[in-house]
């Protein structure tokens, strides 16, 4: 198993106009959380949504190191992976709301949003689902022999499904182009890794696997970013999957309405404070003179206008018709 | 149109090879597939005609139709091969709830286009665990086509079908029927999906049935005639699409009809059957609609227990004759 070197190091071989990128996606994707999180409490989103407030630098490092014709595969916890990979806030704020000019035309909701233009091959509402589909694309990819690559994500909750162990015995059988990507968020909805995870680490597993298993400070976009970029670029090259393990931390409940009786404020504040990926980028931007406190403001107006635009979207788009529900099943249907 | 005569396997093994040569993106993925062809021979040869498209793996049947599903949506056209139908079971989470919804539930904007090819079937003292007929389970569960053929001429067409439809396909192909042979058309040839085949023409009793149960009543209708009863056999072949107006067609005519499945009796697509030809053509039935099917057991290995278990021409026969009695004139 290896670990990322220097934690501090920033990566100074990325330009600076990939390193604003890289910031105004995280503050758009909290800035989506936190408006989806709002429209939910506000009961104009039905149903129910996970968001991943606090988890942005995991998401959003890992997604930086992929190209537009690479496949991503999200969980319930998905807004931000699908935002990474490309997608249209407005597409998703109209599925949050159950509108027709969603991106599954409110078939699909929260928990089950996909652009397969832009590889995304959906997000997906059963834990561990992913990871057997994710040997599907990558077999596809061998078989067509393209240099893509896929990338699934899970939390830790899902590295104790049956389909981690036959996905990741199957990736590395037959050597396919997949990164594995463990968001640790110490939490699998009420119950703490620590307690649920034999063995404490799961990029430990790989070593069972004979892949390369990585942990990396996941609040850290730059070394996230750094450390999937290698497991993309060895799965690239045909030298097969690796496991990425992110610790990372969610500031809101499993999903909004948790009374989250698992966990104190105080923890959740400390992690607010100390560890916020956002702020701590942000900081060390300044710090190397990337970036200056204007221009910061300037992308968060921005951003925000943006989101509200995107909710504008959503709000005013009409519903589907209820005979809708029966179109689509079938490709002649 | 001229034909010869060739097994179901043999049928198989045209089928795919037809298909394959045609399509580049269609490979086939399971378990021991390459050294034997299959545990059921019924893949000889192709692995030496098609290399690297025929792939042998782990036992990880989760995975193995989870890759079915990633491939599908990513430009392939797989097919899935299940060793025993009752893996599924270990495989549920990706067929019922990826496999079957991933279309509907993105909002049209992805297709699935693959066949889960499933031995299923009793008759073999392959025991509990070896001998399930499961096809209504997914009859029951939308976003999935459900194709049960009976002879090789409809493993062929069907299976060059479901190979290029462009949704999944639930192929069940019964065990004890890969040695059944049957003329086959020489010219090549696709069985669209949802269309059921008349396989003996009567006047006095609709049977309808599918998969082995075919041959049962068949050989149930040469019996009735000695008796005097001309009973007409539907193959409906695919269960999902359904061919009802062939149902229809025949009810209307003969006025009554029994259901012949060799899954258990009770949640069998039977009922189902039995259930639209009360909603949809009650007015012209004469006597009610019953139902065949095996016992509400697991299958039990002792070959005389198994018999005893599966429907057999005498009760097609039986259940015939008493309905027959019961018809209204």
């Amino acid at each position: 198993m290896h670990s990322s070197a220097d934690s501090n190091a920033p990566i100074i071989s990325i330009s600076a106009s990939r390193k604003k990128a890289i910031l105004k996606k995280m503050i758009q994707i909290r800035q989506f959380e936190e408006r989806a999180g709002e429209l939910f409490h506000q009961k104009l989103i039905p149903g129910f949504i996970h968001l991943s407030i606090g988890q942005e630098a995991s998401t959003v490092g890992s997604c930086a190191s992929l190209r537009p014709d690479d496949y991503i595969i999200s969980t319930h916890r998905g807004h931000a992976h699908i935002l990474a990979k490309g997608a249209d806030p407005k597409y998703m704020f109209a599925e949050l709301l159950g509108k027709k000019t969603g991106y599954c035309k409110g078939k699909g909701g929260s928990m089950h949003i996909a652009d397969f233009s832009l590889g995304i091959l959906g997000a997906n509402g059963v834990v561990g689902g992913g990871f057997p589909i994710m040997v599907g694309a990558g077999m596809s990819i061998k078989l067509r022999k393209t240099d893509q690559v896929g990338m699934v994500f899970f939390g830790d909750g899902a590295s104790n499904r049956g389909t981690f162990h036959e996905a990741a015995n199957m990736a590395a059988v037959f050597k396919l182009p997949i990164i594995f990507v463990c968001e640790n968020n110490n939490y699998a909805s009420t119950s703490h890794a620590k307690v649920m995870v034999a063995g404490g680490s799961i990029a430990a597993r790989a070593k069972a696997y004979d892949m390369p298993g990585y942990t990396v400070d996941g609040s850290n976009v730059l070394d996230v970013l750094e450390v999937v970029q290698r497991a993309v670029d060895l799965a690239r090259s045909g030298g097969g999957p690796s496991i990425v393990e992110t610790a990372t931390y969610r500031y809101r409940g499993h999903f909004e309405g948790d009374r989250q009786e698992y966990r104190t404020i105080q923890e959740i504040n400390a992690h607010r404070m100390h560890r916020d990926p956002i702020a701590r980028f942000e900081k060390l931007l300044v710090a190397y003179n990337t970036i200056n406190l204007d221009y910061i403001v300037k992308i968060w107006h921005e951003t925000a206008e943006d989101i509200e635009k995107a909710i504008h979207f959503g709000m005013e788009s009409p519903l589907p018709a209820p005979e809708d529900a029966l179109k689509g099943l079938f490709v002649n249907s | 149109m001229r034909t010869r005569q060739i097994s179901v396997s043999k049928a198989i093994v045209e089928a795919l090879t037809e298909e394959m040569q045609r399509d580049e993106s269609i490979f086939i993925i399971g378990e021991d597939l390459v050294s034997h062809g299959g545990i059921f021979n019924q893949f000889k040869g192709l692995p030496a005609l098609f290399k690297d498209r025929i792939i042998d793996t782990p036992i990880s049947e989760t995975s193995i139709v989870g890759c079915g599903v990633g491939a599908a949506l990513t430009g392939m056209r797989p097919i899935v091969d299940m060793h025993f139908a009752d893996f599924v079971t270990t495989a549920m989470d990706e067929i019922v709830n990826q496999m079957a919804k991933i279309r509907y539930m993105f909002g049209g904007q992805a297709k699935v286009p693959m066949v889960l090819w499933a031995p299923d079937g009793g008759g073999i003292s392959a025991a509990a665990q070896h001998s399930q007929s499961l096809e209504s389970w997914f009859v029951h569960t939308p976003g999935l086509k459900v194709v049960v053929p009976s002879d090789p001429a409809d493993v062929k067409g069907l299976l060059k079908a479901a190979i290029r439809d462009d949704d999944p396909v639930m192929f069940f192909q019964h065990k004890k029927l890969f040695g059944k042979r049957g003329a086959v058309p020489e010219e090549e040839y696709v069985i669209p999906l949802g269309k059921a085949a008349v396989k003996r023409k009567g006047k006095d009793i609709t049977i309808i049935t599918y998969s082995r149960m075919t041959s049962v009543c068949l050989e149930a209708g040469r019996r009735l005639a000695d008796i005097g009863i001309e009973a007409e056999v539907i193959d409906l072949r695919t269960l999902k699409p359904l061919d009802f107006p062939a149902i229809a067609e025949s009810v209307q005519k003969t006025c009554c009809a029994m259901v012949v499945h060799e899954a258990c009796l009770t949640g069998g697509f039977g009922g189902e059957i039995a259930a639209c030809i009360g909603e949809e053509l009650f007015d012209y039935l004469a006597a009610p609609v019953m139902r065949i099917g095996a016992k509400d057991v697991p299958m039990p290995f002792s070959p005389v227990m198994e018999n005893f278990v599966l429907p057999q021409v005498e009760d097609v026969c039986a259940c015939a004759e008493k309905i027959m009695k019961r018809k209204r004139k």
